[in-house]
């Protein structure tokens, strides 16, 4: 390394060097622009101010809050209130209309389908599906059979109150355990299976004994599921006359159910959720298809 | 003083391009890779292309200015702007034309056919394009005339920029970034008014009503002219702009360029010495070495040295050449729009040629007449109104309780008039289906409404009480115009569980 004592010109380019060398090569001098030092100084200037007005610095409990007190989580806050009041004029509106006449008014019915959808996909889906199509155990929400009723009123009271849930209102009801609880013998259980299935015209064994079916299920199921099968909404007892099976409708699914009893359970939304929002996902699971009028 | 003698005094680096630089001992031929900026002062000039490019100039600029004023009555529920590019409602309005978004191809087919057109040009006359219609070219050249109005021309700026910083230096500098910079503002403020209605817009600007955008865009468009326009000028064409480069593959041997006609100029000396030559019998070009046609050069160049990618093909050195051929008593157009074949015909001995119909503009002039005549087609013959379908994902279908199938489907119609429509839907496809739309009655007469100028959503579903043929049957929603009667269709799928056997 040369010392830099002369100055010294490189030929090709007429840049005077640093005077320092390497093997040969010299390192032009060829200082940062002075406008760039500039912008680099004002930025190191500008941080300064940062840390004065905005939170900074970790402390050992605590941490310094600038001088404008600004927050993260109050950014967001005052974003979300700011959302409300972009939103009130309509969601006064979902508001203060009755269920059935958000139905019949076009500009309605689309805002609280989206926020249906939208409540929908963040608290019903795990369940239910994302478009509502349900799963084992689970009602599809999109087909015309009703456990609890498929008027607005009725779905609106299951959100609000749920199904065998901790609600004081909740929806209750359920099938007992026919095997587990030795209140029918095994081929007892076996005769009501193919009698069930007979009544939504499902093919049976040919030793099939449906006198003996039909007499178990008068004793034991009519109480619930009615004389004819046809369910009951009052407690939420399936119709098995239909072609809609909440568990399936094999036999070994159906026994299932006698040995074991159903009942699922649906929280009460009524404790999570505005009265706009349940509405809204009541017009939205009403419009999803199976709804009644 | 002559003007080479104060350019060298105004501008050493330009004087000494080519020769050492600071230290004396680089040898002649390692000239630096780098040369510094050359200062251009392009000098005034009048004549037949100068006059072109004023006109050029002024209908441009005045379109530009004034266009988002101009008004277009569309009713009662449409903006009456002309042209309007209006994002927050998403339409773009262009006189008796609205778009809507998913008619973007539109656009598509504009810029092929701005494409083809400036090949075209390129193909018959060079670039024009960059000499008269660039907007850098343009607004480059308004610029000029503001600094030769306060500055005076070549001769005044370069004595004034060789000389100390006086008063009446700093003065008229001054003016000129002010009256460049006004020019500037006003170009960023036309730009935002074709984004929203112009009068509201400007009282909203003037009043500092209007949207932080449009004054942040402003600001960004006023930048980018002073600068492109006031201090980086013929440097776009030279090292940013793609054109030039891609040019030379568009154009061939019969295409027009600014040409100096080297069988007529040379061997150049000056006038007395030329008419010597010429009582003597003895062969004398009609150049006179005068460098006016450099000195006119907004780019700086010597057309004298043939084709180059630094010209713009403007013109004006034909201007400068013309009026000093007149002053000497010589033919005008020893600089003029040329093409290599006649250059060479005329060397030859043989006649001119004109040939504009070759292969290539034929080609070009069909490509833009094709493209269109099918975007004339597409915006005659487009629905006054659209419908599109998207099938449930999830579920895909339901079996309901009696056993039918039922498919669910998002409808959306686009009503394009200024009216509201009434649509009637049927479905064709699935045997034995029932078809209910959300919101209407069930049995209800199929019909749905649509505001003006709107899209609307509507679910359908279509329940099918006989086993569908397959997996998947095609169905086609087809809508009707209850007062009109024209019609459109959207076709999906209808899907069911596979036919037991």
């Amino acid at each position: 390394m040369a010392e830099h004592t002369t100055r010294v010109v490189d030929k090709v380019t007429g840049t005077e060097t640093t005077g320092h060398e390497w093997d040969g090569i010299r390192e032009l001098n060829t200082p940062l622009p002075r406008w760039w030092l500039w912008t680099f100084y004002m930025t190191i200037i500008w941080s300064i101010g940062y840390w004065i007005v905005y939170p900074t610095w970790p402390l050992v409990s605590s941490y310094t809050s600038g001088l404008l007190g600004w927050q993260s989580r109050q950014a967001i806050i005052d974003d979300l209130a700011a959302l409300k009041t972009q939103r009130a004029s309509m969601v006064d509106r979902i508001a203060e209309t009755p269920l059935q006449e958000i139905l019949s008014d076009q500009t309605l019915i689309d805002f609280a389908r989206a926020q249906g959808r939208t409540a929908f996909a963040d608290n019903c889906a795990p369940c239910h599906g994302a478009g509502g199509g349900g799963a084992k155990g689970y009602p599809n929400l999109n087909d015309d059979d009703w456990l609890w009723g498929g008027k607005l009123d009725d779905i609106a009271f299951t959100i609000r109150h749920g199904v065998r849930s901790n609600d004081a209102d909740t929806r209750m009801g359920s099938m007992p355990a026919f095997g587990r609880d030795k209140i029918l013998s095994r081929p007892d259980i076996l005769a009501v299976t193919d009698y069930v299935r007979s009544l939504s015209s499902l093919a049976v064994p040919a030793n099939a004994n449906l006198a003996v079916g039909k007499k178990v299920f008068a004793d034991n199921c009519a109480a619930c599921h009615g004389d004819a099968g046809k369910g009951n909404r009052e407690i939420g007892a399936p119709d098995l006359t239909d072609q809609i099976w909440l568990y399936g409708s094999d036999r070994n699914t159906i026994i299932e159910g006698l040995m074991n009893g159903r009942g699922a359970v649906m929280p009460a939304w009524g404790q999570r959720l505005d009265d706009t929002t349940i509405k809204s996902l009541t017009v939205y699971v009403h419009t999803l298809g199976g709804g009644q009028k | 003083m002559d003007a080479d003698l104060l350019e060298r005094h105004a501008n050493p680096d330009a004087a000494s391009r080519g020769a050492s630089v600071a230290p004396s001992n680089i040898p002649e031929d390692e000239t630096p890779l780098y040369a510094a900026r050359r200062k251009i002062y392009p000098q005034s000039v009048k004549g037949t292309f100068r006059r072109i490019k004023w006109a050029v100039l002024l209908v441009t600029l005045a379109i530009y200015y004034f266009l988002p004023f101009i008004r277009w009555n569309r009713g009662p529920n449409a903006p009456d702007q002309a042209v309007l590019i209006d994002f927050s409602g998403r339409r773009f309005y262009f006189f008796f034309i609205e778009i809507w978004p998913q008619e973007v191809y539109f656009f598509t087919g504009l810029l092929i056919i701005a494409a083809m057109t400036l090949f075209l040009m390129n193909a018959v006359a060079g670039r024009v394009w960059c000499g008269y219609l660039c907007p850098q070219t343009v607004w480059t050249d308004l610029f000029l005339a503001i600094e030769r109005l306060v500055e005076g021309d070549r001769r005044a700026q370069m004595a004034a920029d060789a000389g100390p910083w006086t008063a009446q230096r700093v003065l008229r500098k001054g003016l000129k970034h002010l009256l460049w910079l006004m020019v500037a503002w006003w170009t960023g403020g036309a730009w935002v008014l074709y984004f929203a209605d112009a009068p509201t817009l400007v009282k909203d600007l003037a009043t500092g009503h209007a949207p932080f955008l449009a004054y942040a865009w402003i600001g960004i468009l006023t930048a980018t002219t002073y600068a492109l326009a006031g201090h980086m000028r013929e440097q776009v064409c030279t090292y940013m702009c793609p054109w030039p480069r891609i040019q030379a593959a568009l154009t061939d041997e019969y295409a027009l360029n600014v040409t100096y006609r080297y069988d007529r100029g040379e061997p150049r000396s000056s006038v007395k010495k030329s008419e010597q030559l010429r009582l003597a019998g003895l062969p004398a070009g009609d150049c006179v070495d005068c460098r006016q046609c450099v000195n006119v050069c907004p780019t700086g160049i010597d057309i004298r040295n043939g084709a180059q990618l630094e010209c713009i093909q403007c013109g004006l050195c034909i201007d400068a050449c013309d009026s000093v051929m007149d002053k000497i008593g010589r033919p005008p157009r020893l600089i003029g729009y040329d093409s290599d074949v006649n250059l060479k015909r005329r060397i030859a001995g043989e006649p001119p040629v004109q040939k504009i119909i070759r292969t290539r503009t034929v080609m070009y002039a069909l490509i833009i007449a094709a493209v269109g005549g099918i975007m004339l087609y597409a915006l005659l013959t487009r629905h006054a109104f659209d419908v599109s379908v998207i099938h449930d994902r999830n579920p895909v279908f339901v079996r309901l309780a009696d056993g039918a199938i039922r498919n669910g489907y998002t409808m959306r119609i686009l009503n394009k008039q200024l009216e509201t429509r009434r649509f009637a839907l049927t479905v064709d496809g699935v045997p034995g289906n029932v078809v209910e739309i959300v919101g209407l009655p069930l049995g209800a007469a199929r019909i749905v409404e649509v505001g003006p100028d709107q899209s609307r959503e509507f679910r359908v579903l279509v329940n099918s009480y006989e086993y569908a043929p397959a997996a998947s049957s095609p169905i086609v929603f087809h809508l009707t115009d209850v007062e009109s009667g024209t019609w459109a269709q959207a076709r999906d799928h209808f899907r069911a569980p596979e036919r037991p056997k």
